[in-house]
This record gives structure tokens, C-alpha cells and sequence, in this order.
């Protein structure tokens, strides 16, 4: 009770020299209401545009268009990086997915402000130090960033939209992503908990 | 009028990117919305003591796919036109695997990481940064591992073709199998926390 009071207190004395956006984050919204949400957002996305959702698609846009910029050859070579860059008529970043990803941050940080959830902090359990939770955080983006290529898409891609349109792929991707991370849990439970 | 409004050159290209943008707007609210900023909040699901992550993917999921087959059902959307990637069975199940230990040990998946670090995380940013190194490193061995990753083709296939059931039977046996999901879920958060001492059973 004494802590939770110290720290209330040290997020109002924040509040004073911060603008709006520090102040004390009102609750997450209950999980079915921003499911439903999110449905929807799918939903609309197949029914505008005959695709669903994505966002790892966006990140290889702007390595392949890195590769580009350093050596057009080496990335024209490799089939991998050509896929994205098209026949180069127009740049890999004006892409579909590309844009959905900057939507995608925009939102975030709508919504954050909107809940008073803007902070610049890191997200992590009691017993670890920053350090190791930022090498952590790099490694596992890593492991996310080979995978997301195997799998052809990441949760966004391949859980929801893949998911939802019933795909084959997309159902066994979704229960190897739920499949592994319980798998790996145990051992990196210090963390998080 | 039919849909999807793009397949049917309702629009452009360049408004397609507009379009992007309005709807990636949605995903990044939503996703904030359910608290899939916070690592913390996200992997809590492998401890199985927050298991919101299940709650929303399938309660999101039940929606379009519900959505999709009544709008495809009346004939306002052409299921045919929306795209589906095709299945290469071995490598997505591997590729499934590696996302599994990324998303335990790194706190998130692509999606939220732009949602953490558009709200601060810094955790969320370096995340960002090992996805693309992560991408460079897939694009430059690419030419060594791209066997593997065309391994076991099965062209675009779904579940019903696959089952050989009807489409509506499946999407009636998923919203059946969400509902028990959600429910197992509720009674998995309470026996935890019951079990942490945080609730009297």
C-alpha cells in the first residue's frame, strides 16, 4: 500500500512539469471489445481492399529498399530482395503495407495519448536489468524477423488475416507461433515475471 | 456494388495507399486499446495469467472471418479476390516456431513493436531494430536456405478444401471451438491467480 502511494504521488509531482500526456493510464479495454474492434478493422480491409492485415511485410519493404540503396546489383541479384523491388519502376516504400505499418503507429500513439499510456520506459519483469532486457529484445525482434519470411507473414499476417480466411499455412504457422513461445516460456521466465 | 472495392477498380493505386494508412490507423488503435504496447501484458499469455492475447487474435479473428463468409454468402464480396498466401507447409511451421521463441524472449511480434515504440517503449524500438537485422540476415543468406523455403508446396489451399467439409461448417466449428477457447481461458486466469494468492478460490 505504501509503495503504490509513493508511486502515485511520484506520477502527479511528473505530471507537473510533463504535459498531458503523463498522467495516471486508464485501464486496457476488455479483450472481446478490442477483438471485436480489430475484426472489424480485418474485415473492412478484405472488403476494401481484398487483402488483410499485415506488418512484417513493411519492415522487408524498407530492408530491400536498403539493400537497394547500398548496392543495386547485390540486391537485384538476390531473388529474395528483387521480389520486393518490383521492376523498379517505382520505389519498394510506396508500397500497401508499408503505409498500413506508419497507420499502424499513428494508432498507437492515438490511442496511447488518448489513455495517458505515452512513457518512455521499458517493459520488463522485477528481476532483470535494462540491459539485458534491451539484448533480449534485439535477439528475440531477430528471431521474429527470420521467422516472419519462413512462415510468409507474422501474427498480423498469417494469425489474423491468414486465420480468419481459414488458409492451411496460416493455421499451422499460428500454432507453431503459440507452440513455441510456450515451449521457450519457462526458461526466460525471469523476464517478465 | 461489389467488393473488394479495389478488385473491382473502384479506386487506385495511390488511394489504395490511402486507404492503408486509414486502416493501419484502426489496427494500431485497437491493438493499444487492448494493452499489446506492453510486453509485459503480451507474453503474460505464456504464463498463463493474462490471457488476453488468445481473447482478442480469436474474438478479432471470429469477426472478419464471420463477417466474410455472410458478405461472401449474400454475394457482396467475391471470396475468390481476396488474397490468401499459398502454403508451404514445412518451412511456415519452422518459420512458425522461430516466431514463437521471438515473441517469448523479445516481449512482442511486428505489429505490437510499432505499437510499443509509437508510445515510448523503448524495449519496443530495439525490437524494431532486431527485426530488421534479422530480415538482413534472412535477404543475405537467402540464396543457401531458398530450397528450404520452397520446400513442401501445397499451392493455396484452406481448411474446408483441405477437410473436404463446407466452408460455413468450418467457420461454425472455429466460432465453437473460440467460444470453448474463451471460456477455458477465463477459468485458466482465475485458477492462477487463485493459485498466486491473488483471489480467494
Amino acid at each position: 500500500m505504501q509503495a503504490t502511494t509513493e508511486s502515485l504521488t511520484a506520477d502527479r509531482v511528473g505530471a507537473l512539469d510533463k504535459p498531458a500526456a503523463v498522467r495516471v493510464p486508464q485501464p486496457y479495454w476488455n479483450p472481446y471489445l478490442a477483438g471485436f474492434g480489430l475484426g472489424l478493422v480485418l474485415l473492412a480491409a478484405f472488403v476494401i481492399m481484398g487483402r488483410g492485415l499485415g506488418a512484417s511485410g513493411a519492415f522487408t519493404s524498407l530492408v530491400a529498399a536498403g539493400a537497394n540503396a547500398v548496392s543495386p546489383e547485390h540486391a537485384k541479384a538476390n531473388e529474395f530482395y528483387a521480389e520486393y523491388l518490383g521492376d523498379g519502376t517505382k520505389s519498394p516504400l510506396m508500397d500497401w503495407l508499408v503505409f498500413e505499418v506508419l497507420g499502424v503507429f499513428t494508432g498507437g500513439f492515438i490511442s496511447g495519448v488518448l489513455a495517458g499510456r505515452v512513457k518512455q520506459t521499458v517493459e520488463k519483469g522485477p528481476r532483470v536489468s535494462v540491459g539485458t532486457r534491451l539484448a533480449f529484445a534485439f535477439v528475440g525482434g531477430g528471431l521474429m524477423g527470420i521467422g516472419a519470411k519462413l512462415a510468409r507473414g507474422c501474427t498480423s499476417g498469417q494469425g489474423l488475416t491468414g486465420g480468419s480466411l481459414l488458409n492451411v499455412g496460416s493455421w499451422a504457422a499460428m500454432m507453431a507461433i503459440f507452440g513455441g513461445a510456450y515451449a521457450l516460456a519457462y526458461f526466460v521466465r525471469r523476464q517478465w515475471q | 456494388m461489389n467488393a473488394p472495392f479495389f478488385k473491382f477498380g473502384l479506386f487506385g493505386d495511390n488511394v489504395s495507399l490511402i486507404m492503408a494508412f486509414l486502416i493501419g490507423i484502426g489496427f494500431g488503435f485497437f491493438l493499444e486499446r487492448a494493452g499489446f504496447g506492453s510486453a509485459r501484458k503480451l507474453t503474460a499469455q505464456f504464463y498463463l495469467t493474462d490471457l488476453s492475447v488468445f481473447k482478442v487474435m480469436f474474438s478479432a479473428i471470429v469477426t472478419a472471418m464471420v463477417g466474410l463468409f455472410y458478405l461472401s454468402w449474400i454475394g457482396f464480396v467475391d471470396l475468390s479476390l481476396v488474397y490468401a498466401t499459398p502454403t508451404f507447409i514445412v518451412p511456415q511451421v519452422i518459420g512458425g516456431l522461430l516466431l514463437g521463441f521471438g515473441f517469448v524472449i523479445g516481449g512482442y511480434c511486428p505489429g505490437t513493436s510499432a505499437v510499443a515504440a509509437a508510445t515510448g517503449r523503448i524495449d519496443g524500438m530495439v525490437y524494431l531494430a532486431g527485426i530488421i537485422a534479422g530480415l538482413v540476415a534472412f535477404g543475405e543468406a537467402f540464396p543457401m536456405v531458398k530450397d528450404f523455403y520452397y520446400a513442401t508446396p501445397m499451392g493455396q489451399v484452406t481448411l474446408p478444401e483441405l477437410l473436404h467439409l463446407p466452408y460455413g461448417l468450418v467457420v461454425f466449428l472455429v466460432v465453437l471451438m473460440a467460444i470453448g477457447g474463451f471460456a477455458g481461458a477465463t477459468w485458466v486466469e482465475k485458477s492462477m491467480a487463485v493459485k498466486k494468492g491473488t483471489l480467494r478460490a
